[in-house]
């Protein structure tokens, strides 16, 4: 008899169960954020548009790090598209350590697809990276509600999108830890686009709005995202010694 | 579309839930979508009526419950209304998402005989 609703009805028996339906991704994320703090690594979701510029961005990245300029800061990507690997060998010629999720059919990555990928040849140069860049399939919808264990979210916005966007694909901004603007080299070509309006946009979705504006052909605000990336890759670093009984990528659960 | 995978999902929860129970014949099932919990009602209504005959819930409805966004202010509590820039309007501190960002498996109705 069905005592919940207070229906009363026979031949009905109401369970409560009040459970989150991405609890099992959620459990998966948590294990793999565990890994990455037990291991030093600053795991970021990068998420955008289709030729927002994510690849784009951490290619410019991996250049302004490398030596003798920068100081090296150790980077691992693995990249999440429908179909081929065209990302992932744009970034291993950048000089990232670099995979891809081929997703078939699915318009987002979850977390079980991000443990798989730990599983294979990327495994020892992400458990080695300072910063593993998640770069999530090109879409502003589906990758927002999906927790794949990263420290922060990274939203990938280019001016070419227009001032609107935030307001359009709030649940993906509202999650944004940074957004980066790309491609403010072509701002001259988009008398429509202020990147003030982008702004104000983003505060009506973002609680904490932070944008960093770039130009990853240009190398106009990579430095400031490296200085980002290097503080929160410093907060993520394991403190001395490292701990022995660090929990490992398991295959259950 | 990733509400087919999250209706699998549901229906991974719903396994679950009822194997401690004799019947399958699962009637209703509620869920709790909230405004900005990165789901559309009516392509997860489509999913869930593509695939819960393969799932072997022929019979089941489902019933949504609509969430509103609610914010409030993370510093002194007060309500920050959405729509405008997402800071107190009282003390200017960060808003907080407090409600609607959920995607809830509430409550499944199971049809029972001889109780």
């Amino acid at each position: 008899m069905c005592d919940v609703c207070g229906c009363g009805d026979p031949a009905k028996l109401a369970i409560d169960v009040h459970a989150s339906l991405l609890t099992d991704n959620d459990r998966e994320a948590r294990h793999l954020r565990e890994h990455f703090a037990a291991k030093g690594v600053l795991a970021l979701n990068v998420m955008g548009s289709p030729g927002s510029g994510k690849t784009a961005v951490i290619e410019a990245v991996a250049r302004a790090v490398a030596p003798p300029a920068g100081r090296g800061l150790r980077l691992a990507a693995v990249s999440g598209d429908l179909a081929t690997s065209l990302d992932a060998e744009r970034l291993a010629r950048a000089g990232v350590a670099s995979g891809t999720i081929t997703t078939g059919t699915a318009c987002h990555l979850d977390a079980a697809m991000v443990h798989h990928a730990l599983h294979g040849p990327l495994a020892s140069a992400v458990d080695a990276c300072e910063v593993f860049f998640i770069e999530n399939v090109g879409n502003l919808v589906c990758p927002a509600i999906y927790d794949l264990g990263q420290s922060a979210n990274v939203v990938v916005l280019s001016v070419t999108e227009g001032v609107d966007k935030p307001l359009k694909y709030p649940v993906m901004f509202r999650k944004a830890d940074l957004v980066l603007l790309t491609k403010t080299d072509l701002l001259p070509y988009l008398p429509g686009v202020s990147v003030a309006a982008i702004r104000e946009n983003l505060a009506r979705v973002m609680p904490s709005a932070r944008a960093i504006e770039l130009s990853a052909t240009h190398g106009a605000g990579i430095p400031e995202l490296v200085a980002w990336l290097e503080a929160r890759a410093a907060r993520a670093e394991v403190p001395a010694p490292p701990a022995a009984t660090s929990p490992e990528i398991s295959s259950e659960g | 579309m990733h509400e087919v995978s999250l209706v699998h999902a549901l229906f991974d929860q719903l396994d679950r839930a009822i194997l401690p129970h004799p019947s399958r014949a699962v009637r209703r099932v509620t869920v709790r979508i909230g405004e900005l919990a990165g789901v559309e009602p009516e392509l997860f209504r489509t999913a869930f009526e593509g695939c819960r005959a393969e799932r072997g819930f022929e019979a089941a409805e489902l019933f949504v419950v609509a969430e509103a966004a609610r914010w409030g202010c993370r510093a002194c509590g007060a309500g920050v209304p959405g729509g405008g820039p997402l800071r107190c309007p009282r003390c200017d501190g960060e808003a907080k998402l407090e409600a609607g960002g959920d995607l809830m498996f509430d409550r499944v109705e199971l049809e029972v005989v001889d109780v």
